[in-house]
């Protein structure tokens, strides 16, 4: 057992699983995905409980130099397992979410969308640099074909901007990649983290990884692509452009731009949080004005998306852990989202908010899964988005305090516009007689949203399963960091515990 | 000397061959043509088979006129592969209208031999006449369908304004001699060692032009788009693969072999070039509606990133030409080998790209093949077509041309939108009136294993690739 090649095992199923769709029929391709992705997250669950918290770094290495110039290189840490099983969690629902509505060209959209599933873990796992890009670019293909096939009307402007947009982002990045590769002579990824560059390359190296990860994060001003993309996409192709694709760019962010070049994220701090400030302020302002339900989440995704760059940019220990978390739970939060904007949009093909409203009457169930997520995505204690959020602040505010008050206008900008949007589907009297006549959920729409309102419930009232794999990685990386952080302006001084305070005043007493 | 024959045994086996066949067309006539194209395709594997310099260094034949090298013999594999599927698929592809005639072969054996002799050219002269035998064949080929108006126009435009290259080229070399007082590659190069003076500048500007037109780098493209559309489709295959790769082998044989001490004189031209295609051949094809005009243009992109290699100059850099002229070909002929297929349902042959609409539907396996090559020519990974680009600039980065990297890589963005622009066609697009059903397992055969090579199957090649290419690349300097 201590040998079997578990990542590699798990990047070949869903691989094994498109190729056989691609040899049935509509109903076989669906079952076999089902299954498939099922199996993929059976083997991560495992992959989970064999994480040995405390062990070494790196969990699950392989290497295999078949590729001459780079090798077969894989292996995880904390945050790569946190992000590979969430990949693993959304896959299954997002198959049971395209169950009924995708009905033309099955067997191609399931093949897609293992494949799609492969190269995202792919991401994760690979641990030389040459691989991770070819895990990373190469997920264009099948989400170009999944938005232009199965999309909606503007389907294939959409395609093509989500594709080009990404492309020249992250072809930037390859040429820093390359430069790096003949600096330091290696293409293994932990090695490049301990690799120092000089300080003056290292400006242009980061600038050129932001160009890629800012594309695919996405940050302002190129976030553009986001909303047209999520908006034709199917239901099941936003469920992972916003629970996964996303959270590319934040961890790249995390595994190349701080730990290989601090000096550079330490000068340039300044642009992530004036670029992640505009975008909670602006986008969040966007989100509120906006008609289409799809569209109002894709503008909260790029807002939440600051908190986790603003995070991780804190160089200290709440920031960082905050941002990861925000990125755990904003890939639950937005993911189901979405697939309650699938569920109203199968019944009445309308993402027109105007088109709803009391849906509280004639659908219970699905105003209460609706609630816990919208309570989610605002951030309420007791949810995940809540303690993501907060850590994110937390650090935010060590790091700069402007930083940490505009960011924090985000949050109630964030309540604004979801307590809205909640407000005008749920309740009320519905507006078109159709709303009004809508079934409840299904069985099968159950299953789909259940099992993510647990998973947000977890997290946000026992995040430390999730903090505990990822600690000793943010430790490695403050270590990294901490020669380059810049000083903060908040000067946080540890407060007396309350116990002291108690003490203090009962010693006055006596005197 | 009786070792400078067994130098040019595969030469020597392919003009003979190329002889007998066609005194045996003469003979036997048109009814023969397949018998011909199938021992024309067994000359090309013995000749393969024969080649020095793959397993020992090979060596220089006839005072040094001739080089049988490791890098002459990699690009002769890709030359000789390449003619051999253009012929077999050329078979196919006339065989329908039965206007295949006998003299097909034989033109392409001509066209190698001309190949061989230019890429192991070692003199001024040996490199004009394999290009010029070369080149007449090709004449000859485009115009091949005599009763079609625009095949005649092709080999007309063709042979004029290849005519009007070889008299640049040729000026060029007579310049060259002049001021160095050699043709021989080696001497050009001890004479330009002691600084380049004006008159050997402009040589090798002449020189460089007239080869830059046989590559068909941009400013020197203009008569692609048009030769490439006029041409009967299995010959523009021909000319996008085998003459391409010939060419850019001959180039970079001259650019390090005789030119290599004023290095720094061609590399701005060789760059201007590069950035100048990879643009134009980006843009030019994002209108057009001919298939044929498209991969044109791709292939004016195509070489534009060679030229990034051979700018880089080194081992490294040669050995990414190599690299990406072979995979280049592979992709472009499985490209080829699919608009072959493009048939309406009386069974005229379509070129128009959007013929191609809704491929996905009718024909699912030809439209997956389309896409994946596609794909590849885009270069976005993990198709093989990224691993030459990779190369390419890992060679320029190395060469302390990081710029040129960042911006050639930049400028394939814009390539890639036309590229994906067909898979939109092909998979988004309601389907266009399906195409004739063809039975031609051979050709299917090789689409089949085109695609397979610049499948993520293809980076398993890598160690091997790089090998031969680093081994061919170090034989020249």
């Amino acid at each position: 057992m201590e040998n079997f090649p578990i990542l590699s095992a798990i990047l070949a199923l869903p691989l094994l699983g498109a190729l056989a769709c691609l040899t049935t029929g509509a109903n076989g391709a669906r079952w076999i995905a089902l299954f498939t992705t099922l199996g993929t997250l059976a083997l991560c669950i495992g992959l989970w409980a064999a994480y040995r918290i405390g062990g070494p770094q790196w969990q699950f290495t392989e290497y295999l130099p078949v590729f001459g110039r780079f090798a077969w290189a894989l292996g995880i840490d904390g945050i790569a397992l946190m992000l590979i099983v969430l990949t693993a969690f959304l896959m299954p629902i997002c198959i049971a979410a395209s169950w009924t509505a995708i009905e033309k060209r099955v067997p191609e959209f399931m093949a897609s969308f293992l494949a799609m599933e492969t190269l995202m873990l792919g991401v994760f796992c690979a641990q030389d640099l040459f691989l991770f890009y070819i895990f990373f670019e190469a997920g264009l293909i099948p989400m170009y074909l999944i938005i232009g096939i199965w999309g909606g009307k503007d389907r294939i402007y959409a395609a093509y901007k989500f594709f080009l947009y990404t492309l020249l982002g992250s072809v930037l990045m390859l040429v820093a990649m390359l430069w790096m590769v003949n600096h330091a002579g290696t293409t293994f990824i932990p090695d490049l983290m301990a690799t120092d560059f000089p300080p003056e390359a290292q400006t242009w190296l980061w600038l050129a990884f932001l160009a890629s990860f800012a594309v695919k994060m996405p940050m302002w001003p190129v976030h553009t692509w986001l909303p047209d993309a999520h908006v034709q996409a199917p239901t099941a192709g936003s469920v992972i452009l916003a629970g996964v694709l996303l959270k590319m760019g934040g961890y790249g962010f995390v595994r190349f731009s701080l730990p290989m070049f601090p000096e550079a994220s330490a000068e340039l701090v300044w642009v992530i949080f004036a670029l992640s400030m505009v975008a909670v302020v602006y986008t969040s302002l966007v989100a509120l004005v906006q008609q289409d339900m799809k569209k109002l989440i894709a503008y909260s995704s790029v807002a939440h998306m600051a908190f986790v760059t603003i995070g991780l940019f804190a160089f200290n220990r709440q920031g960082i852990e905050g941002g990861l978390i925000v990125m755990l739970s904003h890939g639950l939060v937005s993911g189901a989202l979405f697939l309650c904007v699938g569920v109203v949009y199968d019944r009445l093909h309308s993402r027109d908010i105007d088109k709803y409203g009391g849906l509280a009457n004639n659908m219970p169930a699905y105003a209460l899964l609706f609630m816990i997520f919208t309570m989610a995505a605002v951030g309420l204690p007791g949810t995940s988005g809540f303690v993501g959020e907060f850590l994110a602040l937390v650090g935010a505010y060590e790091a700069n305090s402007w930083v940490g008050a505009v960011a924090t206008t985000g949050i109630i900008l964030g309540a604004a516009y979801m307590l809205w949007l909640y407000w005008r589907i749920a309740f009320g009297a519905a507006r078109t007689p159709e709303a009004a006549a809508m079934p409840d959920l299904g069985r099968r729409e159950l299953a789909i949203l259940a099992p993510i309102a647990a998973a947000v419930l977890w997290m946000g009232v026992y995040p430390e399963s999730f903090l505990a794999p990822m600690r000793a990685d943010v430790e490695s990386l403050l270590a990294r960091i901490e020669r380059a952080a810049p000083e903060g302006d908040a000067r946080v001084t540890a407060g007396r515990p309350p116990a002291a305070d108690a003490a203090d005043a009962a010693e006055g007493a006596h005197h | 000397m009786a070792n400078d024959f067994l130098l040019i045994l595969p030469e020597a086996i392919l003009s003979v061959g190329a002889m007998l066949l066609m005194l045996t067309a003469a003979w036997a006539g048109d009814r023969a043509g397949p018998a011909l194209t199938w021992i024309g395709v067994l000359l090309l594997a013995a000749a393969a088979l024969f080649l020095p310099g793959i397993s020992n260094a090979g060596g220089t034949a006839f005072y040094g006129q001739f080089a049988a090298d490791p890098f002459a013999a990699f690009a002769k594999i890709v030359i000789y592969a390449s003619a051999a599927v253009s012929m077999v698929a050329a078979m196919g592809w006339f065989g329908r209208d039965r206007d295949y005639r006998a003299e097909y072969p034989v033109l392409i054996l001509f066209a190698a031999v001309g190949m061989s002799i230019m890429v192991s050219a070692g003199d001024l002269l040996s490199l004009y006449v394999g290009l010029e035998l070369q080149s007449l064949a090709a004449y000859v080929l485009a115009t091949f369908q005599r009763d079609d108006s625009r095949s005649a126009e092709a080999g007309l435009k063709y042979f004029v304004l290849g005519a009007l290259a070889s008299g640049i080229l040729l000026y060029g070399i007579s310049l060259l001699y002049g001021f160095t007082g050699t043709t021989g590659f080696g001497g050009v190069a001890e004479a330009l060692g002691d600084g380049v003076s004006t008159g050997e500048m402009f040589g090798l500007v002449f020189v460089l032009a007239g080869l830059a037109f046989k590559i068909a780098a941009v400013p020197f493209h203009m008569w692609t788009p048009d030769v490439y559309e006029g041409s009967p489709t299995p010959v523009t295959a021909f000319f996008a693969s085998a003459p391409k790769v010939a060419a850019m082998a001959l180039l970079v044989r001259v650019a390090v072999e005789a030119m290599g001490p004023a290095v720094d004189s061609w590399r701005q031209i060789v760059i201007f070039a590069a950035l100048a295609s990879t643009v134009l051949g980006g843009v030019a094809a994002i209108g057009q509606k001919n298939v044929k005009r498209l991969l044109a243009y791709s292939s004016i992109n195509n070489v534009g990133f060679a030229l990034v290699g051979l700018a880089a100059a080194g081992v490294a850099g040669i050995a990414s030409v190599l690299t990406y002229m072979a995979v280049y070909v592979v992709m472009t002929l499985g490209a080829f080998l699919v608009v072959l297929r493009m048939r309406d349902a009386a069974g005229r042959p379509v070129e128009e790209i959007a013929a191609l609409a809704g491929l996905s539907r009718s024909r699912p396996g030809l439209a997956l093949a389309m896409a994946i090559f596609m794909f590849s020519l885009a270069g976005i990974p993990p198709l093989f077509g990224f691993w030459p680009k990779f190369l390419v600039f890992d060679a320029a980065v190395q060469a302390n041309l990081t710029w040129l990297a960042a911006v050639a890589i930049a400028t394939s963005v814009i390539g890639a939108y036309y590229y994906i622009m067909i898979v939109k066609l092909i998979y988004f697009d309601e389907p266009a009136p399906a195409f004739a059903e063809t039975r031609e397992p051979v050709g299917a055969a090789l689409i089949l294993a085109a695609a397979l090579f610049v499948s993520p199957l293809g980076y398993f090649a890598i160690p091997w690739l790089d090998a031969a290419a680093t081994n061919a690349a170090q034989a020249l300097f």
